[in-house]
């Protein structure tokens, strides 16, 4: 797999780490969130056959952390954009 | 069912081999069934043959989206162990061992358990320290686990390279019991003597929604076959759980993941003994054929492909001609991924779900195949009883609410 770096450019999977689902949103306030509600955010996934928004980190290049769409029954990449953006709309 | 011994191999080939019966039927599915299995791996075969047996529920369909044993089933490395850490997981995979070392006798179907033995090798001082912890707390339960020195450790593996490389090993810890077993015959075994009591088994039956009452209970699946009717639904799906419990309304602390697994050429005997190594995560062992069967880490990211990348592919190809440089120029005969649930503390997933009538066994990761006699026969009893059985109830999926985790990270024996 060759992963789009935002800034090095597309490289080998090996320089990468996966993070994971990307923009968990963290409940708050705390005293108020219920053992289910951090339960979901804690450990439930939605883990979907098909396009996953996630995080990846060039963590043998220059660090950076970035989101992906990414297919996870091709693994076909479909968009790369900035950590703290929204996903871009895909085309159907 | 037709019973298979010596005698009746010799009369079958006396008579050209004409008589032979398909060992197991492949039945239209019934508008309705008591309990409906998802999943024709060994999990729900098992399930399906336990609930016939132990609890004489025979009105019990197998719905398998591909084939018997096509997933996770037919692609682990066969290995069968308990050497875990807690006390839930030791009960549940010595239950399993249990089982395994009565099954071919109890099918009457030669599941070719060899209980070769397995050697785990530590490679630094903080290796040795948990093994011993390790094997303390094995020992402490009645489970075989002997810490063994550098000669015992050359003595069973005498192509493992010991001294003056990266990672010498230290000693090691071992366990008797441990063994393999022939995969495809296990779930054939179970599919067979399944069948012969009556359960149905229905391959190429794709689920695709779940119908619920005004109470929120699944009262039928629709399925490619039509719609089934039933009561109890036990989803045994392991790699597409999610998949499912999305279908049905729920999300699970479950991520798919790929474990690649390796056979090489076929080979002369070069090793009697399975092969675990805490440094770099490898285990091999020689199939009764003569491949080598290895296989290392996880693909640590999101994968429904069923095939792995090459970095994870050269790591553990790596770790093999390192500690047995004499495999270096053996051929890879095959490569291949599996699908596996990977849950946050290693530990399986048993039991009820939020939708009533719906029950899971799930998040094995990647050691499903050693615990499949006894996730049958736990969830048979739990859905004949209604309530867990005492050695599954630890491993409820309200464990993610409590808190109260049986964190295996180690004990699973492959890095997470």
């Amino acid at each position: 797999m060759l992963i789009p770096c935002p800034f090095c450019g597309p490289r080998d999977m090996s320089e990468f780490r996966c993070g994971g689902q990307s923009a968990i949103v963290r409940p708050v306030p705390a005293q108020q969130v219920s053992d289910e509600a951090w339960s979901n955010y804690m450990f439930m996934r939605p883990n979907p056959r098909g396009v996953l928004a996630e995080r990846w980190v060039h963590q043998g290049g220059c660090g950076t952390w970035f989101n992906i769409l990414r297919n996870t029954v091709s693994h076909e990449i479909m968009a790369v954009y900035a950590i703290d953006a929204a996903p871009p709309e895909l085309k159907p | 069912m037709q019973r298979y011994s010596g005698w009746r191999v010799l009369r079958e080939g006396l008579a050209g081999n004409r008589n032979w019966q398909p060992a197991w039927r492949s039945p239209s599915p019934k508008p309705r069934y008591d309990v409906v299995i998802i999943g024709g791996g060994g999990h729900g075969l098992a399930t399906a043959y336990y609930l016939a047996k132990n609890h004489n529920i025979t009105n019990v369909a197998v719905l398998e989206r591909g084939w018997i044993g096509g997933g996770n089933t037919g692609r682990n490395t066969t290995v069968i162990r308990s050497n875990y850490f807690y006390p839930e997981s030791i009960a549940l995979f010595q239950h399993s061992i249990d089982l395994y070392e009565n099954l071919s006798k109890e099918l009457n179907y030669n599941i070719m358990f060899s209980q070769r033995g397995l050697v785990s090798t530590g490679h630094t001082r903080h290796d040795m320290e948990l093994m011993a912890r390790w094997a303390g707390v094995m020992q402490a339960h009645g489970v075989d686990a002997d810490l063994i020195d550098v000669a015992e450790v050359k003595r069973r593996l005498p192509r493992l390279v010991t001294e003056h490389v990266h990672l010498p090993v230290l000693g090691g810890f071992a366990q008797k019991r441990a063994g393999t077993a022939r995969h495809d015959a296990v779930a054939w075994g179970y599919a067979r003597g399944a069948d012969a009591l009556g359960v149905d088994i229905i391959q190429n039956c794709e689920v695709q929604a779940f119908v619920k009452n005004s109470a929120g209970r699944v009262t039928s699946v629709k399925t490619n076959l039509g719609e089934i009717g039933t009561d109890t639904i036990v989803l045994s799906v392991a790699g597409n759980s999610s998949v499912l419990a999305k279908a049905a309304g729920f999300d699970l602390p479950v991520t798919s993941m790929t474990l690649q697994a390796f056979v090489s050429e076929p080979l002369k005997p070069v090793l009697d003994t399975i092969f675990l190594s805490l440094a770099t995560g490898l285990y091999v062992s020689q199939s009764d054929k003569g491949g080598l069967v290895f296989g290392g880490g996880l693909d640590i990211y999101n994968s429904y492909g069923q095939r792995g990348g090459f970095p994870v592919a050269q790591q553990v190809i790596g770790a093999l001609t390192e500690h047995f440089p004499s495999f270096g120029r053996v051929r890879l005969l095959r490569q291949w991924g599996g699908t596996v649930d990977i849950v946050h503390d290693s530990s399986p997933i048993l039991g009820h779900t939020p939708v009533p009538g719906l029950l899971i066994n799930c998040g094995w990761g990647t050691g499903g195949f050693k615990a499949i006699p006894a996730g049958g026969w736990l969830m048979a009893y739990h859905v004949a009883t209604g309530q867990p059985h005492q050695i599954a109830a630890p491993f409820g999926l309200s464990r993610f609410e409590t808190g109260r985790f049986i964190d295996e990270a180690a004990g699973a024996g492959i890095a997470h």
